[in-house]
């Protein structure tokens, strides 16, 4: 469907289009810490609400640990809350993100991916947010600022209805610090979109209750089931919201999304920016008429395990590149897919591939020399490091 | 106390779960007859954790937000921004922490929320040690005093580190010290806080009779006698620069033994050791006059 109310069409870096997304979404409390590469989406926000664009409260706190706990106090008295961080930024808030989720809190928060210390580095891997993988936060990983913008925004639309976390993520530089075009969405669409945040239960002196007292174990393995359905029930409201997006924007980008992969005997599973290179090769290797294929993970949690056991079903072999390593296992996307296909029948062997991390750049070469790898060899490996000097 | 009526308005329940004479419940419950039902208290981990009660029971008749140790400043700064923002700038957000939660562990969103000046009243009740865990000593237990990690052959060996000195130096519009010995006073104390736009401190000595090895009954006794023997003097602080002495006001205090004397966790005592601490409180209580003097 064509839409309706047309956007405009603006040149911004993937981190302001985090910004615009907030924006978009009418945050009420943002609290945040500057940490590179994150800062410019706080910087812009701050702008916002300092010129009035955006009606919110700004907490300029003294720690990502305050910031999480900040919009924790904030979601619990009824706000739409906001943050965005950064590798040590988000590794700091660990606890709070355990508090967010298991609060049923429907915070929005970016990640801007980058690499943990030591040492330092500010360029791009994915173990910060990978790191975070158990703590009860939907986890949606982008390609373009487009997709980056979209997100937070749908992100609300399904953290509220689910009441679970999300985090958007997206690539250090690759992403943050790299402009392209993208439309900004009409505000009156998006507040049809999203419509303001009405919890059930909030802080209220009207109607006073305990959030978060002690729960002894007759029922606290309950609260755990019912925030596992939820992120089962978010699998479908995820794609509802995507579809729902579709119509009045015109933008979808599905739980995964295969990408020539139909008659494919090869599929290289990818996540982030790294897809936008591999869509690259694929084409190149389908013009010389070689059987290859792509599956891009946008949402990681809830995995998305139906899908993606139906996206690899009939290929031949698997190749996941993991910008990411588990050390003394490998990379963290390979697991989780060998994990979602162990229980089928016809499974393809899957070869898990770990390169780029830290920023080291993944060309249209590597991911060649990735293809090449998986199909010179018969026998799947775990874990194959490449392009690591030795 | 002349003519003094406590507030009859009761919003803490008789079925919560402190121990026997805890000095924190006492401490909660005139904090609410001051604060009023348009309150929204925020608790991190500490002994209030528990004495709240477990789920689906509250002992409170205010909304409370329970949260991580060291955040209870700032997710009191969280509740307040989305009340603001949805137009509520009536309802007092009250932050109610232990002194782990304050002098230790969050110390650093405390001083973030004063810094910005959040528009919250902040109470630490302070028991002097690691209650909720068993005893274990924290920034606020005293000098020589024994804890379950500073065993009698080993004392704490620090002074108490002194946190009203550490708010007053972000120069919050009010920081005052209270006991549950003085209601009038400690109620006074909360209702001006709530009068006041910006962040307010209340440092209230809140005995333990299980910590500080005493009587069940003496929680009020003591607290009476940390005042009359300068151990915890009653005051107020405004804009970081005006002292104001409440109490005690005699010029002679009593010996700080009359105090030591009632606690098992400083029966190890030597002379010469209560000599020491009687040396530091007079030390502290000079600072104070002088303070009290400049600002007057």
């Amino acid at each position: 469907m064509t839409p309706t109310l047309t956007g405009t069409k603006k040149v911004v870096t993937g981190n302001h289009a985090v910004s615009y997304g907030a924006m978009l979404a009418r945050v009420q409390v943002i609290s945040a810490y500057p940490i590179t590469p994150q800062t410019q989406i706080v910087e812009l926000l701050s702008e916002m609400c300092a010129n009035g664009t955006l009606r919110a409260k700004f907490i300029k706190v003294e720690s990502e640990h305050s910031a999480m706990a900040a919009l924790i106090g904030a979601a619990s008295a009824g706000a739409r809350a906001f943050t965005a961080t950064s590798a040590h930024g988000l590794a700091l808030m660990h606890e709070m993100l355990h508090w967010a989720a298991g609060a049923r809190l429907p915070i929005v928060m970016a990640d801007v991916n980058r690499a943990m210390g030591p040492p330092w580095s500010v360029w791009t891997d994915q173990n910060d947010s990978l790191s975070q993988r158990d703590v009860g936060w939907m986890q949606v990983y982008c390609e373009s600022n487009q997709e980056v913008l979209d997100t937070v925004i749908q992100a609300y639309k399904v953290a509220e209805k689910v009441l679970m976390p999300a985090m958007l993520v997206l690539d250090a530089f690759v992403l943050s610090h790299t402009a392209e075009q993208i439309e900004i969405p009409n505000q009156t669409l998006v507040d049809q979109y999203l419509p303001p945040y009405q919890p059930v239960y909030k802080l209220d002196v009207n109607d006073p209750r305990s959030f978060g007292a002690l729960a002894p174990p007759d029922v606290y393995m309950e609260l755990r089931y019912k925030m596992h359905q939820a992120m089962e029930e978010a699998l479908t409201e995820w794609a509802k919201a995507d579809e729902e997006y579709y119509e009045l924007f015109g933008r979808r980008y599905g739980l995964i999304e295969p990408y020539r992969a139909d008659d494919a005997d090869l599929i290289l599973v990818t996540s982030g920016t790294v897809t936008s290179t591999a869509r690259e090769v694929i084409d190149e290797l389908r013009a010389e008429g070689r059987r290859v294929g792509l599956l891009k993970i946008r949402v990681l949690r809830p995995f998305p395990a139906q899908l993606v056991r139906e996206a690899l079903a009939d290929a031949q072999k698997v190749a996941v590149i993991d910008r990411n390593i588990s050390f003394g296992m490998g990379g963290i996307f390979a697991q989780e897919i060998k994990s979602a296909l162990y229980n089928t029948h016809d499974r393809p062997p899957i070869f898990g591939f770990v390169a780029g991390l830290g920023g080291r750049d993944i060309t249209p070469k590597v991911i060649q020399e990735i293809i090449e790898y998986t199909e010179s060899h018969d026998e799947p490996e775990d874990l194959i490091w490449v392009g690591v000097k030795r | 106390m002349k003519n003094f009526t406590l507030p009859s308005e009761e919003l803490m329940g008789s079925g919560h779960l402190g121990c026997q004479g805890c000095g924190g419940a006492l401490a909660m419950r005139y904090a609410l007859k001051a604060a009023g039902d348009n309150t929204i208290v925020v608790i991190p981990a500490c002994c209030w954790t528990i004495i709240a009660g477990p789920f689906p029971y509250t002992s409170l008749k205010v909304p409370v937000l329970h949260t991580a140790f060291e955040t209870a400043a700032v997710a009191a700064s969280g509740v307040r921004a989305a009340l603001d923002i949805q137009g509520n700038t009536e309802t007092t957000v009250l932050a109610w922490a232990g002194d782990g939660g304050t002098f230790d562990i969050g110390l650093q969103s405390l001083s973030g929320a004063a810094e910005r000046n959040e528009n919250i009243i902040y109470i630490c009740y302070d028991n002097e040690a690691y209650m909720n865990t068993g005893i274990q000593r924290s920034g606020a237990t005293p000098y020589l005093a024994w804890t379950t990690t500073t065993p009698e052959k080993t004392p704490k060996a620090e002074p108490k580190k002194d946190i009203m000195a550490i708010m007053i130096a972000h120069r919050i519009p009010y920081a005052a010290t209270a006991t549950i010995a003085h209601p009038d006073d400690f109620i006074r104390k909360v209702q001006k806080a709530k009068s006041i736009y910006g962040t307010k401190f209340l440092h209230v000595l809140a005995p333990c009779p299980p910590g500080w090895k005493a009587p069940s009954e003496w929680a009020v006794k003591l607290s009476r006698l940390a005042v009359q023997t300068r151990v915890f003097p009653l005051y107020e602080v405004e804009d970081g620069e005006r002292y104001i002495l409440n109490e005690p006001k005699e010029d002679r205090a009593l010996p700080v033994s009359e105090y030591l004397k009632l606690q098992g966790r400083f029966s190890h005592l030597t002379e010469k050791d209560i000599q020491a601490i009687q040396d530091l409180i007079d030390k502290r209580w000079q600072r104070l006059m002088r303070q009290v003097r400049e600002s007057s």
